[in-house]
């Protein structure tokens, strides 16, 4: 394949790397090996340890280091003629407009985050560069290319968005052990530990009168003198036992549920440890917070084990006080981090006394933390395979092979006998607010919903605008930027707390706002439609936004369709109900049934999201044909 | 079961990977020995991969000298003459790797391994062979069935872009897991020799073409004493004439096997870096596999071409 031609394509080539982690490091090294020779990488994290098992550019004494430089440093090694350019910073950032886009020939994705995706999406097609995107997860993996106007961009097709859960279902009825992680993460740890200024649901709906929120407060208030162990069990005592009780005095949420059982720690740990041993001191200390632990002191080696109540207890109790010991400065500052070992242990107890309450299977602390820290699993040799097709589908943009692009799925079981099944890219979708700039529909209560309720869960979640401009006809709402005067910033601060049929220019019933972000030069019309109701299980955040494209969520799938299924798609195609317009181009496969494999799961929480590889084949694939 | 638990630094490590394919099988894996022989691009991937993932012992047979071309896709030679000359490419893939992973025991061997005795095989689980001949790699496999114990015995090999990766596991039992329940299966694979000798009639139409131009330029290099990969264009004519004669001699007609293809095989001196990273990361995944039990194996050719972009498997037997 190496023609004249093709290398001196290869050779003229300017490239642009986002990511420099697991598809990164072996995309750079391949890119080298090829014949590439100016290649620029962007990535804003630094090296860890757990990066090591695959990212192999990097060592242990590498950790703390900047990826995208230490990358470039490995690679010039064995390439030292070749110029490699490092940034170590955000792709979003403002330096990365379209002009610093237009430079490069081509764009090769290696990230883990839809939101870096889609922004990087929206500057290729502004910059009219073509993209190769990218993702793996365990052994599966996908390439795909996007031409403006050859191709589907990368927003096409809807990603899942991260995986939210009602309220009530945290707070007062939880069934899956992912919801009790969620209360024991985002609302205990952030009650006892995080700002303590910030909204929490962790109180509510309590029924019982006699409780009054005054009251909830004093019992997280911890007073100078009191003793740690009590406070300890205080807490225990509340969120796992009266809380219980107050909410079993609902007789209505029970009807047709499981009850929990009310736990408190005198049944369960009927001596005070202090008592036994002395003191906290016996907690082992490390140098550097993030490696207190308490495992160790209870005898617990091995984070793959199941503890029973009994030890969830122990690890409860022991990790608050171990906080309020060694950590207190941070207290009121924390965010949950799944590197702090202690903040893992606490949250793994609290969740799984919880779990047991409610009848839910325990798990151990390795699953947990997988779980809280959203923790993508990934090996070397899936990324390899992927770098290795993204250079191909580089190779063939560079050569203008228009008819050769592909889309390639990596699988772990054989589908046809193959492993590595290319199809045809689709055509654009004429639907897609992003490229095809086709208007939204908002279905929102304009005299309740707020300007900010829109922003945070519309402009900035949904459509993965960085820099938002809203716009009601000639009136100017609300932007961000770094020009903006004090009066302007007042005025729309005052904006967002608004109701938005409040606003200087109200925002009601068939309005039509435009949105935008002149850094990703995406512009969006959104048909404002009121509602007064909203499902509070179903629609949590009070507002709906459709109109883009119908299909199911194809890629990436993931996990949360456990119940609602739509077959995740690997070839993407004919199920008949999708929309017209997603005419394929000629086929190489023609998909005729969509059996579902029922696929190999290690686990069975099926529910988790694994939001930040939307790219990736869904786990419950089709056996095409 | 399977002995001491991982340590806290392996699990701290592996933990991604563990992740994937579970404590038991890393525990599987760091008791595992890989032999490793003809390293050129695509076996240094596989190297790469396999040294990451955690394995007992990696040993390098390999002792061609260093030489420009060497490292054309290896990226675990570095260009620095003073570092290289006069050191054989195992000596200095062996370097590179024990940095990619300190747990993993790295070492050499010298020697050719044709003629190496059975009781050599014995002390690895998993043998690979790249750069190699076709008559080495059959003696090698029959010396490797010889052994009572099983030793799982690959051979990869990549030209320009396309690459080629037999499996022989003998009999191989395994777990799967089918809707709900674990189900026991049992798979028996074809010796090398036997593999590669199959009549081409009975073979499915829709076979890999690879397959059968891979034996044509194996028969080519052998009846003409070439070391595997010496082949030119020049050699075409010639290629071109041995394959109708095989097409002829197994009653098949000549267009089985597209021209097109034996041409792009015999002016693939070099191995394509992507279709490197492709095969032997393919090939890593299924020994990871093979050593920790878990999982349906490759049977028993795996076939990529960049020209389709598709791997695909053929499952050729008499």
């Amino acid at each position: 394949m190496a023609s004249q031609q093709q290398q001196s394509a290869i050779k003229g080539a300017k490239v642009l790397m986002v990511g420099a982690g697991g598809i990164g490091c072996e995309l750079l090294k391949t890119l080298a090996l090829s014949g590439f020779e100016d290649i620029h990488i962007i990535d804003m994290d630094t090296i860890e340890v757990s990066n090591l098992n695959r990212q192999f550019l990097f060592r242990r004494s590498h950790v703390g280091q900047s990826k995208a430089k230490v990358a470039r440093d490995a690679v010039l090694r064995f390439r030292p003629h070749i110029n490699i350019s490092s940034y170590h910073a955000n792709v979003k950032n403002p330096e990365f407009d379209v002009d610093f886009f237009k430079q490069f020939d081509v764009v090769l994705n290696g990230l883990d985050n839809l939101d870096a995706r889609r922004h990087v999406n929206r500057l290729c097609l502004a910059a009219d560069v073509p993209l190769v995107e990218s993702g793996t997860t365990g052994f599966l993996g996908q390439v795909t290319v996007h031409i403006k106007g050859k191709t589907e961009c990368y927003e096409c097709q809807t990603k899942p968005a991260p995986k939210t859960y009602p309220v009530c279902t945290i707070t007062s009825t939880p069934t899956k052990f992912v919801h009790c992680i969620v209360w024991a993460k985002d609302l205990l740890f952030a009650k006892l530990f995080g700002d303590k200024n910030q909204d929490n649901d962790l109180n509510v709906r309590s029924n019982n009168s006699a409780s009054s929120s005054k009251e909830t407060e004093d019992v997280f208030e911890r007073s100078e003198d009191e003793d740690i162990e009590q406070y300890g069990r205080k807490i225990y005592d509340h969120v796992f036992g009266s809380n219980i009780e107050a909410a079993l005095s609902n007789e209505e949420t029970w009807k047709n549920r499981k009850r929990p059982r009310p736990i408190y720690s005198k049944d369960i740990l009927p001596e005070s440890r202090s008592q036994q041993n002395g003191s906290t001191q016996n907690c082992s200390v490390t140098d550097g917070d993030s490696t207190i632990s308490v495992m160790p002191s209870l005898g617990l080696k091995n984070p793959q084990e199941l503890w029973g109540l009994t030890q969830n207890s122990l690890v409860f109790i022991e990790a608050l006080k171990l906080f309020f010991a060694k950590r207190k400065k941070e207290i009121g500052h924390l965010t949950f981090d799944k590197d702090d070992q202690l903040a893992v242990e606490f949250v793994t107890a609290a969740a799984n006394i919880r779990a047991e309450s409610f009848e839910i299977p325990l798990h151990s602390l390795f699953e947990a933390k997988g779980i809280a820290g959203n923790i993508v699993h990934a090996v070397a040799t899936t990324n390899a395979i992927i770098a290795g097709l993204i250079v191909i589908e580089a190779i063939k943009v560079l050569k203008k092979d228009d008819d050769k692009y592909r889309m390639t799925y990596c699988l772990e079981h054989p589908s046809r006998k193959m492993l590595l099944m290319p199809i045809e890219p689709y055509e654009p979708n004429p639907a897609c607010y992003v490229c095809s700039k086709t208007p939204l529909v908002l279905e929102i209560n304009t005299r309740k919903s707020k300007l900010r309720d829109l922003v945070d869960r519309i402009v900035t979640a949904k459509l993965g605008m960085n820099l938002p401009l809203i716009m009601h006809g000639a009136s100017l709402l609300y932007e961000v930027g770094d020009d903006l005067d004090d009066i302007m910033v007042a005025n729309y601060n005052a904006n967002l707390e608004k109701p938005l049929s409040e606003l200087p220019s109200p925002i009601v019933n068939g309005s039509i706002l435009t949105v935008e972000d002149l850094q990703q030069e995406l512009s969006c019309k959104i048909n404002v439609k009121h509602r007064e109701e909203f499902d509070d299980e179903k629609e949590p955040e009070g507002m709906v936004l459709s109109g883009w494209t119908q299909v199911p969520a194809t890629n990436g799938e993931s996990a949360s369709t456990s119940n609602n299924e739509k077959p995740a798609d690997v070839t993407e195609s004919s199920s008949g109900s999708e929309t017209a317009s997603k005419k394929r181009r000629l086929s190489e496969i023609e998909p005729s049934n969509h059996k579902k494999e029922t696929e190999n799961v290690e686990s069975d929480d099926d529910d988790i999201m694994e939001v930040e590889n939307p790219m990736i084949v869904s786990k419950k694939k089709i056996r095409v044909e | 079961m399977d002995g001491e638990e991982l340590t806290e630094q392996e699990t701290a490590l592996y933990d991604r990977q563990i992740r994937v394919w579970g404590a038991g099988a890393q525990r599987r894996l760091s008791k595992c020995h890989v032999l490793v022989s003809g390293i050129k691009g695509t076996v240094a991937e596989f190297c790469k991969n396999i040294v990451l993932a955690g394995v007992g012992s990696v040993t390098l047979l390999d002792d061609r000298l260093v030489t420009e071309e060497a490292f054309n896709a290896n990226f675990l030679i570095l260009p620095d003459e003073n570092a290289y000359a006069g050191k054989t490419v195992a000596e200095i893939c062996c370097d590179s790797l024990k940095e990619f992973n300190p747990m993993v025991h790295v070492s050499i061997e010298k020697g050719d391994l044709s003629t190496l005795g059975v009781d050599f095989f014995e002390k690895f689980d998993v043998v690979v062979i790249g750069y190699s001949s076709r008559a080495t790699k059959k003696a090698v496999n029959e010396k490797c069935r010889k052994l009572t114990k099983r030793v799982a015995f690959y051979t990869v090999d990549c030209r320009g872009s396309c690459g080629e990766i037999f499996v022989d596991l003998q009999n191989y039992k395994y777990t799967k897991k089918k809707l709900d329940e674990t189900v026991e299966c049992e798979l028996t694979f074809p010796s090398f020799e036997e593999a590669v000798s199959v009549p081409w009639k009975p073979i499915p139409r829709r076979t890999a073409k690879l397959y059968f131009a891979k034996r044509v330029i194996e028969l080519f290099e052998e009846t003409e004493g070439r070391k595997p990969g010496e082949c030119s264009l020049s050699d075409l004519p010639r290629v071109l004439k041995l394959k109708n004669e095989l097409c002829e001699g197994n009653s098949v007609s000549e267009n089985l096997i597209p021209d097109s293809l034996l041409e792009r095989l015999v002016s693939g001196k070099t191995e394509f870096p992507p279709a490197c990273a492709i095969i032997g990361g393919i090939l890593g995944q299924e020994v990871i596999k093979v050593i920790s039990g878990k999982g349906e194996p490759l049977k028993n050719f795996f076939y990529f071409d960049a020209e389709d972009g598709k791997g695909v498997i053929e499952d050729i037997s008499h």
